[in-house]
């Protein structure tokens, strides 16, 4: 985590409204896929996977255990990869279910322009062919720049191009908070 | 967390860091092999030449499949078959090549040094695969990926490397990737095949096998054949085996779950025996299978922009 001054920090979500939402995209997902046995949730590299984690331990309490579990790395599927300077640190893609056939819940903690998530569906495309590919954000920016839209949303908001909006993950809870970004990060 | 040149020249200009983000790199292009589509988007567009003046299968083959695996464009040129054959210099065969805007050239020479020569005439990335008896870094990368994997610590490793040292096209390499990672390395062999000054690397030296095996963790093997350089050094094959050769009994001495690598080409009975051979075979294999994923791991790396 970059310097960030604590006057300039807000609040987007509470621990409470942030439990809340994760529990509320469980039940969505449960109403939404009847079969749990064929259901999925792949968390994306790297804000999506704790996430990922939440999401499964919600649909637990919820009754439902999802079939598979993995993460996605899309750092070899991004279409910046020329752009963007040093190459990214490759993680691993971790899939160890066959996703032939599967619904896969896509998990990211915000979505903005849609470039992740859609090299996260070149990625799963690479791994078998998927009956269906899902998308849960915790937050969700706006500012599009693909036309990708979540199925499952924790909050809508519409924040600055040049803010942060970052999960922070922890042991009495989550929550979400927005700071500016330094000069020259996006 | 990238590498610092535009090229891969040799493992002496890497340092330990650069050489930590290149094996968890490879580590992690080692599982899309695994997939059922094996290839990734990541080096679309960009185009990887093979220069290659002296004959390789293995390591030519490996760095065509990890350019075609990360979707790169690429193209093999042989000295036998281009315009080398005809007396034109390398420089001026590596420009003609660049022209037609290549991003990577991968070049395999004789000579020392002449992939450090073309990296300062050319602009593109140029990745040194193999210059004679200097350097063959990723080769290197490849034998400590597949130690990592097993040995999942380079500290204190104690490393025992026999070949015909003067030639062997990664002995250099080797030593230089094992000392910067913290292995203790013996090079072992009669002291006419061990180098002059060789000592000043900060590596041990034994004449009598036995002595440079004991205790060993890792046993790192090369191809020994009488040719034309060496038939001076080694009087005869049949000498150099009763002397040398890993048998079952020499390999006892060292480590209980010593791994014994061999570079590829094994002459059995010779700097190997059959038994000990065939013990080795399954990691001599990985290694192929490895080296694709050490080299993507490369490419990818040189491919990002420098800061």
């Amino acid at each position: 985590m970059k310097l960030k001054p604590e006057d300039e920090v807000q609040e987007m979500l509470s621990v409470v409204d942030t439990a809340h939402a994760i529990t509320r995209i469980a039940s969505e997902i449960i109403e939404e896929n009847a079969v749990a046995d064929e259901l999925a949730l792949v968390g994306i590299h790297t804000g999506g996977v704790p996430l990922a984690g939440r999401l499964a331990a919600a649909l637990e309490q919820l009754g439902e255990k999802p079939a598979g579990a993995g993460t996605v790395d899309i750092t070899l599927y991004r279409d910046d990869l020329s752009q963007i300077g040093p190459a990214p640190v490759v993680r691993s893609t971790d899939i160890a279910f066959d996703v032939a056939g599967m619904t896969v819940v896509l998990v990211d903690d915000v979505i903005f322009t849609g470039r992740t998530v859609r090299a996260a569906i070149d990625n799963l495309m690479d791994l078998g062919r998927p009956r269906r590919i899902e998308l849960a954000v915790l937050i969700d920016r706006g500012g599009r720049e693909l036309p990708i839209q979540p199925d499952f949303v924790g909050k809508r908001t519409e924040v600055a191009r040049d803010r942060i909006i970052e999960v922070v993950y922890g042991e009495e809870g989550d929550r979400v908070i927005t700071y500016p970004s330094r000069a020259g990060r996006r | 967390m990238a590498l610092q040149s535009k090229d891969l020249l040799g493992i002496q200009s890497l340092s330990e860091g650069e050489l930590r983000v290149i094996l968890d790199t490879a580590a992690n292009f080692a599982t899309v092999a695994a997939r059922p589509v094996k290839k990734v988007p990541a080096l679309r567009g960009k185009t990887v030449a093979n220069l290659f003046y002296e004959p390789s299968t293995r390591t030519r083959i490996s760095f065509e499949l990890a350019a075609k695996r990360l979707s790169a464009d690429f193209i093999n040129i042989t000295a036998a078959t281009s315009s080398a054959a005809t007396g034109e210099t390398l420089t001026d065969t590596a420009k003609t090549v660049e022209a037609m805007q290549v991003d990577f050239l991968v070049v395999r020479h004789s000579m020392a040094g002449a992939a450090h020569q073309l990296a300062r005439q050319v602009q593109c990335s140029v990745i040194n695969a193999g210059d004679g008896p200097h350097e063959h870094p990723t080769q290197t990368l490849v034998d400590l990926f597949t130690i990592w994997e097993h040995k999942k610590r380079f500290e204190g490793l104690r490393v025992a490397i026999l070949g015909d040292h003067p030639r062997s096209p990664v002995t250099i390499s080797n030593i230089y990737g094992l000392k910067k990672m913290g292995a203790e390395v013996t090079l072992v062999g009669p002291s006419t095949l061990i180098p002059p000054g060789i000592d000043q690397f900060g590596v041990g030296v034994a004449t009598r096998v036995e002595d440079g095996i004991a205790g060993a963790d890792v046993i790192l093997l090369s191809r020994v054949e009488i040719t034309d350089a060496n038939r001076l050094q080694i009087p005869s094959l049949r000498e150099y085996s009763r002397f040398y050769c890993l048998t079952p009994r020499r390999l006892a001495l060292a480590a209980e779950d010593a791994l014994v690598l061999h570079s590829g080409s094994m002459n059995r009975g010779v700097e190997i025996s059959p038994e000990v051979a065939d013990y080795a075979f399954p990691l001599m294999v990985e290694q192929v299978t490895n080296g694709i994923a050490a080299r993507m791991a490369v490419l990818y790396l040189l491919a990002g922009e420098r800061e």
